[in-house]
């Protein structure tokens, strides 16, 4: 997989964001004078570890001999039956080690917290699945890890908080706000502010403050990389569209990026609609937010008149959050990507087609693609080809789909 | 240009021969009124300048105490045209003593950055401290308060290298605010040592006075700080003691004495 050698870092891309971290008019660096140097060290230490061939290297073996990278492109012939009968093809980024591709991006910043010789690792998490990616490469790595979670997550990916505890990780739930994924981020900057010298804020998603949009962005790269040759070998020709949840916009924009270039691929973002963008219980940022500030960068996000932002709602723990990743706000307004709303309704039905069709059971997070591929494929017919980025396995999401489809009663309902 | 009214009252506090007291309340805490009534117990008590912090959502680099006075505060319902009438009765109820804004920025940006001068100057407001907004991103925001006569205060850190306090020095105006411990807003049991290093660091930067804030909470520390500071800043004791107090006029009664203890601190020798 030599051509596959850390795409992210080392393939030159069209869509490098300013000197100060702009994709068009979002992105940028809103942070404490605090922060400045911290953020500024991770921004030079990134310059260099790209252009080193050494960390080239040791990345690329760990995502091949731990990850398990190149992940698998899976034909998935009876979901796609309910498609529209396009050709649907899931891009696996569940089987890698840990279950999701939060790993690839983990790894990538473990590797530059060594060369930066800080000892410690915060982070926050929605779902769990970047917690327990941290957590491993924390283990793997040796660095003290503590991971800020959300209770109410907690208790609805309470398999996760097991799963981290059990690597070595301090979980610690967050109680203020709604108690979820936004006010994770919130404690985790609370805790870097006050421990920079020794403390890597280990960023989960391609939010934040520049450089984290474009590196993180870069670590996962490598999906995009992969799929797209993948799906050229399989089919002998570029998909139609390509498909992805966004929370923040980590898988999406790892896959999405590879074909930015690719004019006749649409890209395809499926926003989380809770009960329906049209109600006050979503998470549909690029549909219905407007450009702020949050957490670091000008982006979409979910506000009230004042600038207060609105608490946002999903059953889908990762994808439950009133901001979006700078460069899909980029996309979204030149109109190369397109993102949709799809509601718990919908993924939760896309979850158990896909259980039930291909034995394959996502993450509640990726179910909301499937159900945005199911809905594409149908528009686009049986002659298309859609690829779908298949971001994380369902495991952790046993308890919420068991209550949601009744699993736990006597016979079951369905 | 004339002086503003945040650099002559820092003036004014020199030529005593002793630093400055600001104490800061977020408005709309515990209400809009009883925020208002604080804020003016605070100048009552012997501040020489007030911040009055804006509510927000998503109070970053604030400690327990303050998101907790936020919540209360955004849950009454506080909104950004509360803010600017406690700007307005303060002010007016103290025509000399300057009264600044501190907010996150994302409020700011969304009530629109000029309009947010035009009306924090119409209030009678001095100036704005933005905590989140590095120089780089301040261009407009300076720009807009400069034409409406307001101050822009910055923020530095024990983190902050020295050619980095020059850039944020020189954006400037009113004071420069040094955050002198490393973390979230609240009161500390000691002044450390990083305070009197960062405020050398600083003044070797720049002519602005330099107020320090890092968790003061009684006349001791105040006094303690006052030794190498131009000004002591404090809040998250003020907000303590409004938190702690079972009625309002408690709150405010506790508020004042608390400032005229603190008042004394940076008064002595």
């Amino acid at each position: 997989m030599s051509e596959h050698h850390l795409p992210g870092t080392q393939v030159p891309t069209a869509h490098i964001p300013d000197a100060r971290g702009y994709f068009g008019a979002y992105g940028g660096r809103f942070i404490p004078e605090a922060l400045v140097a911290a953020v500024e060290q991770v921004a030079e230490e990134y310059e260099k570890a790209k252009n080193d061939p050494a960390f080239a290297a040791e990345l690329d073996a760990l995502l091949k001999d731990y990850t398990g990278r190149p992940s698998p492109l899976t034909d998935v012939h009876r979901f796609s039956a309910e498609a529209g009968g396009a050709r649907v093809l899931l891009k696996r980024e569940d089987l890698n080690h840990t279950g999701s591709h939060k790993i690839n991006n983990v790894l990538g910043q473990a590797l530059l917290t060594r060369r930066m010789g800080k000892t410690r690792i915060i982070a926050e998490t929605g779902a769990g699945q970047h917690g327990v990616a941290t957590a491993t490469a924390c283990a793997l790595f040796g660095f003290d890890c503590t991971i800020y979670m959300g209770e109410v997550d907690t208790r609805r990916q309470a398999l996760n908080v097991a799963r981290m505890r059990m690597l070595g990780a301090e979980v610690i739930p967050v109680t203020s706000g709604s108690r979820t994924l936004k006010d994770a981020i919130n404690e985790a900057f609370r805790d870097w502010v006050a421990n920079v010298d020794s403390t890597h804020y280990l960023f989960g998603t391609v939010a934040g403050p520049h450089p984290f949009p474009m590196m993180v962005r870069d670590f996962h790269r490598v999906i995009g990389v992969e799929a797209r040759q993948q799906v050229l070998d399989r089919t002998g020709r570029l998909p139609d569209a390509v498909v992805a949840c966004v929370g923040g916009g980590s898988n999406a924009m790892g896959i999405f990026h590879e074909f930015i270039p690719d004019a006749g691929v649409r890209l395809i973002g499926c926003e989380a609609a809770g009960e329906g963008a049209e109600t006050p219980k979503h998470a549909a940022t690029l549909t219905k937010g407007d450009p702020g500030v949050l957490h670091g960068s000008r982006t979409y996000v979910l506000q009230d008149e004042d600038g207060q932002t609105i608490e946002s709602h999903s059953i889908s723990a990762g994808l439950d959050y009133p901001g979006v990743g700078p460069e899909h706000a980029w996309l979204k307004d030149t109109g190369r990507a397109e993102y949709r709303p799809v509601t718990d309704r919908a993924a939760m039905e896309a979850l158990r087609l896909l259980s039930r069709t291909e034995g394959i059971i996502p993450a509640i997070e990726s179910a909301h693609a499937l159900a945005g591929a199911l809905e594409l494929g149908r528009e686009l017919g049986p002659e298309a080809t859609v690829l779908v980025s298949l971001s994380g396995r369902g495991d952790k999401d046993m308890h919420t789909a068991a209550e949601y489809f009744g699993l736990y009663d006597a016979e079951g309902t369905n | 240009m004339a002086d503003t009214k945040l650099t002559a009252a820092l003036a004014a506090a020199k030529a005593e021969g002793r630093a400055a007291l600001i104490g800061y309340l977020p408005a709309g805490f515990p209400t809009v009124d009883g925020g208002i009534a604080a804020i003016n117990a605070l100048i009552e008590g012997g501040c020489d300048a007030v911040e009055v912090g804006l509510p927000h959502s998503d109070p970053v680099l604030d400690g327990a105490v303050i998101q907790t006075a936020d919540d209360i505060a955004l849950r009454g319902g506080v909104k950004i045209k509360d803010v600017l009438r406690t700007v307005a009765e303060v002010a007016a109820a103290h025509p000399a003593v300057p009264v600044l804004v501190m907010t996150y920025w994302n409020p700011v940006d969304r009530y629109g950055t000029a309009r947010f001068a035009a009306d924090l100057a119409a209030a009678g407001g001095a100036g704005c401290i933005l905590p989140d907004l590095p120089v780089e991103e301040s261009e407009e925001w300076r720009k807009a308060a400069a034409e409406h006569g307001l101050d822009t205060v910055f923020v530095v850190a024990p983190s902050s290298r020295d050619h980095r306090l020059a850039e944020v020095t020189a954006a400037g105006s009113g004071f420069v605010y040094a955050a002198a411990v490393m973390g979230v807003t609240g009161t500390r049991a000691a002044v450390g040592n990083l305070a009197e290093d960062l405020a050398a660091r600083t003044r070797a930067t720049t002519a602005l006075p330099v107020c320090v804030g890092l968790g003061v909470s009684n006349a001791d520390q105040a006094a303690e700080v006052a030794a190498f500071a131009d000004g002591v800043i404090v809040g998250s004791a003020f907000v303590q003691r409004l938190l702690d107090a079972g009625r309002t006029e408690d709150g405010v009664a506790a508020v004042r004495a608390l400032a005229g203890e603190l008042a004394e601190g940076v008064r002595r020798a």
